[in-house]
């Protein structure tokens, strides 16, 4: 006999679903339609995506923080201050409301209270975008590797190559490395606002994907090509004379203390003039007529994250401070004095560069011509900014 | 990532760093602290050539399932009640996120390790994700859900109201004062480590249950990066125990960052999990549960207990007060009890709680009706305007609280509050650890040492004393909580979204005025401060006044 009586039914304890209705136009009532966040004016007619997600989340007493800021450093002073550079925006000497028993919150009305909040990125990079880029370049830049050693394409290099690639190629890993830490990755906790410090640290990976990416190219060659020195970029680096001038610049840039400063100095200045030097006027030219296709995709990629973005929100940043309708003309003043001494000490370290030129057997265009083209674009930036050249551009 | 492994590659990377030979790096931040070089390793060997295609995954994931959830109509069965402390909650974290981010360079000069930096730089970056993806969260939420009130002025009201403050502290403390009590012990060894878990793994469970699997699947995404941040912590950790000179402060720091914490977290995120769930099955796990489970069970004794071999002074006493607070002061319901008080001051909706979480409650929290229960049936009963004035303003047997100088919590647990004259004032406190903490650590010697990189507490620390002497329809106007038709309120006691049942400014209007309870007690003479404080240490629980008043 067949029993068709049924097991009792074990119910799992789960949450039930509800019917809430709670979604939008449900129901007409005061702020059912104001959909949109409502404590900024946006740059352009409509609130972008990037705005939303980015502006105002770093608060400024000059605006809502009403009780102020809480916590401070050993002096009192907490937040950003505005002073952390020499810079100024418009209403930057415009003290704080002066809240206090009975005030009330004297939230500012005339919104932006001072021309740094004006900025926005025009890479408009927030978490989506970065991921986006990043994750493209090291795809791309792991395929063409990965192409290459499938069709043997190292085997092309010369020995003189060869030699370049691990010493010189593999020296710029550190610029890189050091830059991306301790000049853009720290600024980021000093700018005035959530737009500057998102765009600068965003500028930080790039720079240390960059020295990454070419780390990890170096570490591919030791195992692609028999004599390849995986290590001889930290010889180069440490005692190479020709590397000495960069070496040292860099670790400047690394100890300037003004966050406008630091950005300017290596976005401004020494990108154009060294970074761009090396990268576009000698790898890049250097590389095919040695057999090399490979190694300028990587160099691109580094090379395409500054002249495309970095540089691109730098100047955007700047802009605005060489127009402020307040400050103009003392910002002018302080970054023309900064390109001047930029330019001088980058130019020293791109000339002491200069013997890498003649190691390759297939000889790139020459030094001086390439560090003219180098300096023409520079010059270009800077005027675009409002500047004059500057004088030691002639050295 | 290529054939290459990643520890293969992570060793590689190792080359990068330099030490400089010209000019050393510019040192913004100071510390107290002293380190040996030491080669203190990145157990979890951080590449970005696998790191960026790793986080564009798992952002995929978490777009796909927002526009599943849009389309799939997810907000038909999103619980309000839930919804509306997300308008609190996604104020505040965005901003203690990016605090982690800019709060990484502090250690940069401080602790010196360059294989840690490498790391840091990561979680700086994380930290950009975390506060971008939480604000495009609040945004979805805003454009989908039925009230966008809150929602869409959120940074203005956080940046403005009391809760927010209180929220404020969970970022400035990361980024501010000696370096590593900010950067390493309060963030990455104490928020990160111990109350992630809370604010990450138990809330999202709990939005789940209430119909929300947005909030589970960006929360989710978010902890999953907190290992790292906890690996980079923990190492920073063992090379500070590694010098003995450090234990002092490694033991007031710790005893300041969990106090703190406990104080902040467990306060807003117990309300979250307690009072803004409709889930009330039996079975499933109170916050004090949740609490003994992740930070008790897991952080304490699973991570912080073993750390006492290698030199670490662990504050067992303030672990077990915690515990004690939560779990015999009623802390949770204390402060959400408050929170509801003082719904006019707020910008989201309050539910009032029904028949239903009561059973729940008492099952829970055994005898916490007799506590709570008629307070709460008092609130049911005063939700809609009715010719009376909001429940803080009538006779409900609940005294308005003083508030803690240094958490800002109010002092809720009445019998613990202390009081004392700090630079020149007189200042309330929730809790003897609160005032230690104002009047001893945040100073520039501790223990007759000199810590001269210590940080301060700063600004106008009592919300209500901005406000003192005004009108209420002045206040929640100034704040901007109004909604778009220039008088009905953002915040309300319900969720009845009936015009007609909603409170505005004209309710308002005919309440007594705002008065500072911290103005007014630095108005009072010695003896009336010496016996309102007697008074107020015998009231309580639930706000009550004494009971031989």
């Amino acid at each position: 006999m067949t029993t068709t009586q049924d097991a009792p039914k074990f119910e799992r304890s789960v949450p039930k679903p509800v019917f809430t209705d709670a979604e939008a136009g449900a129901r007409e009532f005061p702020d059912s339609n104001s959909r949109r966040y409502n404590y900024y004016t946006p740059q352009k007619r409509k609130q972008s995506h990037y705005e939303d997600v980015t502006v105002d989340v770093q608060p400024d007493p000059r605006h809502y923080l009403t009780q102020g800021w809480l916590y401070g450093f050993a002096d009192g002073r907490g937040g950003y201050p505005l002073d952390w550079t020499v810079l100024k925006a418009w209403g930057s000497d415009q003290p704080s409301p002066e809240r206090g028993p009975g005030s009330g919150g004297m939230i500012v009305k005339d919104w932006p209270a001072t021309g740094w909040h004006e900025f926005r990125d025009p890479n408009e990079e927030w978490e989506l975008t970065l991921y986006r880029y990043n994750s493209n370049v090291v795809r791309q830049v792991t395929q063409n590797v990965e192409a290459a050693k499938a069709s043997k394409a190292f085997e092309q290099w010369n020995a003189n190559w060869v030699r370049f690639v691990e010493q010189h190629i593999g020296a710029w890993m550190h610029v890189d490395h050091g830059l991306g830490l301790y000049l853009y990755a720290n600024a980021n906790r000093r700018a005035p606002t959530n737009m500057h410090n998102n765009a600068i640290s965003v500028n930080s990976m790039h720079r240390i994907r960059a020295a990454q990416d070419l780390a990890l190219y170096n570490l591919t060659l030791s195992e692609e090509i028999e004599g390849f020195d995986g290590s001889a970029h930290l010889e180069t680096w440490n005692n190479d004379p020709a590397w000495q001038g960069v070496r040292d610049l860099a670790e400047q840039l690394t100890a300037i203390d003004d966050w406008c400063e630091a950005i300017f100095a290596a976005n401004i200045v020494f990108e154009p003039l060294v970074g761009e030097l090396f990268r576009s006027q000698l790898v890049q030219q250097a590389a095919p007529r040695n057999g090399d296709f490979v190694t300028p995709t990587v160099i691109g990629a580094a090379e395409y994250d500054f002249a495309e973005r970095d540089l691109r929100y730098t100047t955007a940043m700047f802009e605005l401070l060489t127009n402020d309708r307040e400050f103009a003309g003392h910002n002018k003043a302080i970054m023309s004095d900064w390109a001047s001494t930029w330019t001088a000490k980058s130019l020293a370290a791109a000339r002491a560069l200069q013997p890498l030129w003649s190691q390759p057997d297939a000889k790139p265009p020459r030094f001086e011509d390439g560090l003219d083209r180098v300096k023409s674009r520079f010059s270009g930036i800077v005027v675009s900014l409002g500047l004059e050249e500057p004088k030691e551009l002639a050295q | 990532m290529s054939r290459q492994s990643v520890a293969k590659a992570h060793q590689k990377i190792q080359e990068l760093s330099w030490e400089p030979a010209y000019h050393e790096p510019v040192s913004h931040y100071g510390t107290d602290y002293t380190f040996q070089k030491a080669q203190k390793k990145d157990p979890l060997k951080q590449v970005l050539r696998s790191y960026f295609p790793m986080q564009e995954e798992k952002d995929h994931r978490v777009y796909g399932a927002s526009d599943g959830a849009i389309r799939g109509n997810m907000f038909r069965q999103v619980q309000e009640r839930w919804l509306e402390w997300q308008k609190l909650f996604l104020s505040i974290i965005p901003l203690p996120e990016i605090s982690a981010a800019r709060a990484m360079p502090l250690l940069f000069r401080t602790v010196p390790n360059p294989e840690l930096h490498n790391g840091q730089a990561i979680q700086m970056i994380d930290e950009v994700r975390h506060s971008t993806i939480q604000q495009n969260l609040k945004r979805l939420y805003m454009n989908n859900y039925i009230d966008p009130a809150g929602f869409n002025s959120s940074l203005r009201n956080f940046q403005s109201d009391y809760c927010g403050t209180i929220g404020r502290q969970f970022a400035e403390g990361f980024i501010t004062g000696d370096a590593i009590t900010a950067a390493s012990i309060y963030l990455t060894i104490v928020a990160e480590t111990a109350f992630t878990n809370t604010l990450f793994v138990a809330m999202p469970a709990e939005a789940a249950a209430n119909g929300d699997y947005l909030l589970p699947t960006v929360f989710h995404s978010v902890q999953s990066d907190e290992s790292r941040h906890i690996s980079n912590g923990y190492a920073t950790l063992l090379m500070a125990l590694a010098d003995e000179g450090n234990h002092q402060l490694l033991a007031r720091d710790l005893r300041y960052a969990w106090w703190n914490n406990h104080r902040v977290v467990d306060a807003a995120i117990g309300t979250f999990i307690e009072y803004g769930t409709k889930d009330r099955r039996k079975d499933r796990e109170s916050y004090a549960e949740m609490w003994r489970r992740w930070i008790y069970d897991d952080y304490y004794r699973s991570y912080l207990v073993p750390l006492e071999k290698y030199g670490l002074e662990i504050p067992h006493d303030l672990i077990e007060e915690s515990w004690n607070q939560i779990w015999n002061k009623g802390y949770v319901h204390e402060v959400a009890q408050f929170f509801a008080t003082g719904w006019l001051a707020n910008y989201w909706r309050i539910d009032p709680m029904t028949d239903k979480d009561f059973e729940w409650f008492e099952y829970k929290y055994p005898g916490w009706y007799d506590k709570y229960g008629a307070w709460w049936e008092n609130y049911n009963r005063l939700s809609m305007p009715n010719g009376h004035k909001p429940i803080v303003f009538e006779d409900v047997d609940y005294e308005y609280p003083h508030r803690c100088w240094t958490c800002m919590v109010p002092c809720l647990v009445r019998e613990d509050m202390v009081m004392a004259k700090v630079d020149g004032q007189w200042r309330t406190y929730c809790h003897d650890m609160c005032r230690w903490t104002d009047e001893v650590a945040f100073r520039p010697t501790y223990q007759g040492r000199q810590t001269p990189n210590m940080g301060k507490l700063i600004g106008h620390r009592e919300w209500e004393t901005l406000y003192h002497g005004w009108n209420w329809a002045d206040v929640v106007s100034d704040m901007g909580f109004v909604r778009d038709d220039g008088k009905t309120m953002v915040a309300q006691p319900h969720l009845d979204l009936n015009p007609d049942k909603m409170w505005t400014l004209d309710h308002l209007r005919k309440c007594p005025p705002l008065a500072s309870p911290n103005v007014l007690l630095n108005e009072m003479s010695d003896d009336e401060r010496t016996a309102f404080a007697a008074r107020y240490v015998r009231g309580g629980p639930a706000g009550r006044a004494p009971a031989d008043a």
